[in-house]
């Protein structure tokens, strides 16, 4: 009898579709596909078993680039969808994609949420300050004082610190990577990938068409000058004071992931079908 | 009859795998910005960076043959740069959709330079004598590469000051 073929570890290049981005020159994003492919194939995982979820915005078209399972979703709906996926099918690994637009506005509610129930999943952010598929409108981690042709003399509006409200809301793993580091990012992603529950990456990713200045965040990113914590108090503190720059894991909790119940997965559809009839609607 | 050139091992090796690595990441990076302003409607500059890769690409060919290799060795630890990525590999956000080709030469010269600072440290450095040697000759080729660049700017139009002003800037429909 033959043995089992032990399929060959695949490299990054087997993660990318045959579809070529159309984000600006320049954008953050392409750095993130790149490393969302490295950590892929570092973690030793097969398209197969993989599947991209995403919402609305330019960093959402990344689930077709990969060679994946993808979702491109509604706006700011891709944490539901993720949800759904990973509970129902556990053994599938789910990244989820979005921008700061969809993932702390459109999506905001979602987002609380999602850190709350723990489920196991990773959310990469790709965060530019701006909506950038729209041409430029502020979005939530738009600075205050950020003038534009669509707000002049900035919004005046204090900017959604997600990091923190991703710890106060549970999440079980809190990173931030930088596009301009692209390996830096990959080993970030693995290891969010790696941890149990959600784990949240917010990616430093630059708008150059939009926010030009950006491109001066690579003198600005530094690696986080303190090792992780697991404790929330001291991940609190630290993260009210960061620069928002400081690159690195910043909190790996260690509370169990979300589990579905084994019997919610075993109602036979025709069951699932009688719990929606009206009562009458039968006669 | 040529005799054919035998893998060798040590530090010699590790250094001519680093260099072949670094050429290739410069390489790929070359042909994403190429895909990149093919699709945003670029095509000079987009050629520009086709040939460029196409440069990198020989000199990474030509460090196979050198070591007799007919792909990279496996590598005893992963490369880490002292820069975020390769020396010669150019940042992704110094690409610009309405880029002209002489920001790509800038670009290349840039990366040109690194790479050449890069192996000047080997060859001055304390490692192996074989390796140190290595390094001053490609520092050397670096150095001529510069200069090839520089000489090319010359020929190619400056951009205006205000190049990057788009009164329309892109927005992409879903």
């Amino acid at each position: 009898m033959n043995a089992p073929l032990k399929a060959a570890p695949l490299a990054a290049k087997d993660f990318k579709s045959d579809y070529k981005p159309v984000w600006c020159p320049g954008c953050g994003d392409y750095s993130v596909l790149v490393a969302i492919t490295k950590a892929l194939a570092s973690l030793g995982l097969r398209p197969e078993n993989v599947a991209v979820v995403s919402g609305i915005g330019c960093s959402s078209r990344i689930p077709a680039y990969t060679s994946c399972y993808g979702f491109h979703g509604v706006h700011g709906r891709s944490l539901p969808a993720a949800t759904g996926l990973k509970v129902a099918r556990p053994d599938l690994t789910v990244l989820v994609a979005s921008g700061d637009g969809d993932g702390y506005s459109i999506g905001g509610n979602h987002f609380l949420h999602a850190c709350r129930r723990n489920v196991d999943l990773t959310y990469i952010v790709m965060d530019n300050h701006v909506y950038g598929m729209t041409k430029g409108q502020p979005s939530p981690t738009t600075e205050p004082d950020w003038s534009s042709k669509l707000a002049p003399g900035g919004t005046g509006l204090r900017e959604f610190h997600p990091l923190v409200i991703a710890l106060a809301s549970g999440a079980n793993f809190i990173a931030r990577a930088f596009s301009g580091d692209p390996n830096g990012a990959a080993a970030l992603i693995e290891q969010a990938v790696r941890h149990p529950g959600f784990s949240f990456v917010e990616v430093l990713s630059p708008c150059v068409t939009f926010r030009p200045e950006q491109r001066a965040w690579k003198e600005r990113a530094h690696p986080a000058p303190v090792a992780p914590t697991d404790d929330p108090g001291r991940a609190a503190r630290r993260l009210m004071t960061d620069d928002g720059f400081n690159i690195g894991v910043l909190y790996q909790g260690k509370r169990p992931p979300y589990r579905a119940p084994a019997a919610a997965a075993k109602s036979a559809p025709e069951a699932l079908a009688a719990a929606f009839e009206l009562d009458g609607a039968r006669a | 009859m040529k005799k054919k050139p035998q893998p060798q091992q040590g530090a010699y090796a590790d250094f001519m795998a680093r260099a072949y690595a670094m050429e290739l990441e410069a390489v790929e990076r070359y042909a994403q910005f190429a895909e990149q302003l093919d699709a945003h409607n670029n095509p000079g500059v987009a050629e520009m960076f086709r040939k460029l890769s196409q440069v990198e690409s020989l000199h990474a060919k030509r460090i196979l043959e050198e070591m007799g290799w007919p792909s990279l060795p496996e590598l005893p630890v992963a490369f880490a740069w002292e820069t975020p990525e390769g020396p010669e590999t150019a940042a992704f956000e110094s690409a610009h959709y309405l880029m002209q080709p002489y920001h790509a030469l800038q670009i290349a010269l840039q990366c040109e330079v690194q790479a050449q600072r890069y192996f000047e440290n080997i060859a001055d450095g304390e490692a192996p004598r074989q390796v140190r040697e290595a390094a001053a000759e490609m520092a050397e080729e670096e150095r001529e590469h510069v200069r090839l660049i520089r000489d090319w700017m010359k020929k190619v139009p400056k951009p205006r000051a205000d190049w990057d002003r788009d009164p329309d800037p892109p927005g992409m429909g879903e």
